[in-house]
């Protein structure tokens, strides 16, 4: 073994001990001076505050890290509904921005330097507000569709309630199984014979085929609950049964995800434009056509561009969601770091495990995109 | 946007416990923070982001307010000038932390004292302000006249991390109402989203409530419900450990209560010197060594009713005066069918 080698590692890791030791004793001392406990035991005791929007059930007789859970799960919605409408977006934009078509050209542009060049906090008021001073009250709302109604108190849309929905599950899950195997015939197909199969047509018809089966065989029953308007007080109304999106959620969603948008946008146009024209023409000369160039050769070389920065983006929209304690939507950071801190004064104790909690959140993205990354990248064979 | 950055104040409040390095001892005999702010030449002091009356900032800057008062009497006792004082707007999530972690020597930020608070996160509560109590505003059209009136489903805006949340769930719960808690970081979003209709009424503190009605766009619309339905003594606090600095604060407040109550005022403070009562002279400074206990000279309660004023004083300056809570309620002397009663200064 070469001393050279090992003894600067056990240096760093002394140095490493020492300072972490030296911050800890040090905030074990404060707190021990001020008269302040540490533990994590409050996470137990009964939380008694209210949320107003959960996944899951809950109110306040419930624990603390029931209300952790409550929060984690809210900010977990809105990160998956943000990156699902960014990436829609941001694809859409991305692709307008390579158009030759003036109009759409210039209008992904500036949509584009629009949003994200103003601060996401302002952005997110302004759509808050902004949706409540343009929704109606619940009693001038007009439906839509005869069940859905938008009001300043939230997006009420009907509700199904369900009989055998497990077996309804099964046949979905059936379904996708069975289009796997298809894909893999498919696939085995085309190497062997050289034949193309519809796999996508197959897929879309199995997905609509077996879980009707369930419907008409299977004995699973679905009712829709509408909701229906009740009065409160003379001037007040509101909506009972159904679903209730508070606005909060949808506004946090649409400013985070507008917002997102602008930035994979450009990260779609740089991996586009990153293949080079000398593929899309090789490819067109040996017969492929324009739908095929771009699904064959152009979208799986830009993809292996563009899936790197967008996970930032992704790993940054989730990190944003934090700002929604600003309108009251009840993320990790309002109820947890925020109303349960206050409530126990543990501020160390629920600071570290948010932080652990973002963290986690951010490395698990990460390593799924980073996954993703290398399936498809380029196998060299 | 840097005001919501401070959702993060807890982070660094950690850090600052992380770094500061102190060599406080809980038996030092004198007081460090006495110390420090005479050193420092001005008393550091925690208060809301505007709240009216109590404590709030006009355009140039000057804080005013009853919360503000009892800065202003710490300072006038233990720097001699009532302006020494450097004020700090804190979020009611920052405001514990701030003091705990020594950023402030007195929180006097309408805080209600509980048992968990002044027991659990170093933190010593030394007296009663302002007797407040939780109410609801509605809208007058909606012909809600009583909290018997709410309906399962009414939702509620309020502000984040206060105990205004636990009691509107204990109120709720024992009426057996299901209800929608809207709860916002900072005030001003609160007024805002129940103004637009978010909610059906908005309920915190009652002093609150009259001082935020203001900001709505057609004060006059909306109406206080005349049940309380908690209690909530607001007081100023200070860190655990210093029982000096703790004893000087407590008896700057009281020294305003009690110099209402034997009628000194800021205007006849100086003529009480010669007053035949020997409490009157003892709270003018013209009796007794009392100034020496609290480790200040003996004109420290004088400076106090002649810089800032009695509590009377202060109360019509900053809250009847602006029209917030012309009747005084609770917050009269006891004396006058109020409960405010402190121990006598002797």
């Amino acid at each position: 073994m070469n001393i050279k080698k090992i003894l600067p590692q056990i240096l760093t890791l002394l140095v490493v001990i020492l300072v972490f030791g030296f911050f800890s004793y040090n905030a074990q001392i404060n707190m021990e001076n001020r008269g302040i406990t540490f533990g994590y035991g409050f996470l137990s005791q009964e939380s008694s505050f209210d949320v107003q929007f959960s996944l899951i059930e809950y109110d306040g007789s419930h624990s603390y890290f029931r209300a952790y859970l409550v929060g984690l799960l809210n900010t977990i919605l809105v990160s998956v509904i943000g990156i699902i409408f960014a990436t829609i977006i941001g694809v859409v934009v991305g692709i307008a921005r390579l158009s030759n078509n003036y109009l759409i050209n210039r209008t992904a542009s500036i949509y584009v330097e629009f949003f994200r060049n103003i601060p996401l906090l302002l952005q997110i008021f302004f759509w808050y507000f902004a949706a409540l001073r343009a929704l109606p009250l619940p009693q001038d709302t007009e439906p839509m569709f005869g069940v859905f109604f938008l009001t300043i108190k939230g997006f009420f849309v009907p509700a199904f309630v369900w009989n055998n929905l497990d077996i309804f599950i099964y046949s979905i899950i059936a379904a996708i199984i069975s289009i796997i195997f298809v894909r893999i015939y498919a696939r085995k197909k085309q190497e062997n014979e050289g034949i193309q199969t519809p796999v996508l047509s197959i897929s879309i018809g199995l997905l609509l085929i077996l879980p009707i089966l369930s419907f008409l065989f299977g004995g699973v029953d679905a009712s829709v609950e509408i909701p229906v308007i009740k009065q409160l007080s003379q001037s007040g109304f509101t909506f009972e049964g159904g679903i209730k999106l508070p606005p909060e959620l949808i506004s946090l969603a649409l400013a985070l995800s507008l917002y997102t948008a602008t930035f994979i946008a450009e990260c779609v146009r740089a991996g586009v434009q990153g293949v080079s024209k000398g593929q899309k023409e090789a490819a067109a000369s040996i017969g492929l056509t324009p739908n095929q160039v771009l699904k064959l050769v152009v979208m799986p070389q830009a993809l292996r561009i563009i899936i790197p920065p967008t996970t930032n983006q992704y790993l940054n929209l989730t990190k944003n969601s934090s700002l929604a304690a600003a309108i009251a939507y009840p993320d990790l950071v309002l109820v947890f770091a925020g109303t349960a801190l206050m409530q126990t004064g543990r501020a160390i104790e629920i600071v570290s495990i948010t932080m652990l909690t973002y963290l986690s959140l951010s490395i698990s993205i990460s390593i799924f995109m980073n996954w993703y990354n290398k399936k498809i990248a380029i196998k060299e064979k | 946007m840097f005001k919501y950055l401070k959702q993060l104040t807890s982070l660094v409040a950690m850090v600052a416990v992380l770094f500061t390095f102190t060599t406080e001892t809980m038996a030092a005999k004198k007081s460090k923070t006495l110390k420090n702010t005479q050193k420092k030449g001005f008393v550091r002091c925690g208060v809301s982001q505007g709240l009216p009356g109590f404590s709030n900032a006009d355009a140039a800057g000057n804080w005013t307010g009853v919360d503000v008062d009892v800065c202003r009497a710490v300072a006038a006792a233990v720097l001699g000038d009532a302006n020494k004082v450097k004020f700090t707007p804190l979020s009611a999530k920052e405001r514990f932390t701030a003091l705990t972690s020594n950023e402030i020597d007195i929180l006097s930020r309408n805080t209600t004292w509980t048992l968990s608070r002044d027991a659990d996160i170093g933190l010593t509560f030394v007296g009663v302000n302002f007797y407040d109590g939780q109410g609801f505003m509605v809208r007058k059209n909606s012909g809600i006249s009583s909290v018997n009136d709410f309906k399962a489903g009414v939702s509620a805006c309020t502000n984040l991390g206060t105990t205004t949340e636990l009691n509107m769930r204990d109120f709720f719960n024992s009426k057996g109402i299901q209800y929608e808690p809207v709860t916002f970081e900072k005030a001003d979003e609160v007024v805002a989203a129940y103004d637009a209709g978010r909610c059906d009424t908005y309920t915190t503190d009652k002093s609150g409530l009259a001082a935020q009605r203001i900001k709505l766009s057609n004060p006059d619309d909306h109406m206080v419900l005349p049940e309380t339905i908690s209690k909530e003594p607001l007081g100023p606090v200070v860190r655990q450990g210093d029982s000096v600095w703790e004893d000087i604060v407590r008896w700057s407040l009281n020294t305003m209560i009690e110099a209402e109550e034997y009628g000194v005022t800021s205007a006849n403070a100086d003529s009480m010197k010669t007053s035949d009562n020997p409490a009157v002279k003892r709270l003018v400074g013209a009796e007794g060594e009392l100034g020496a206990a609290l480790g200040l000279d003996n004109e420290w309660s004088l400076r106090i009713i002649k810089q800032v004023g009695n509590y009377g004083e202060s109360y019509k300056r900053n809250i009847a005066d602006t029209g917030i809570l012309p009747d005084r309620g609770p917050n009269e002397l006891w004396t006058k069918g109020g409960i405010l009663y402190v121990p006598p200064a002797r």
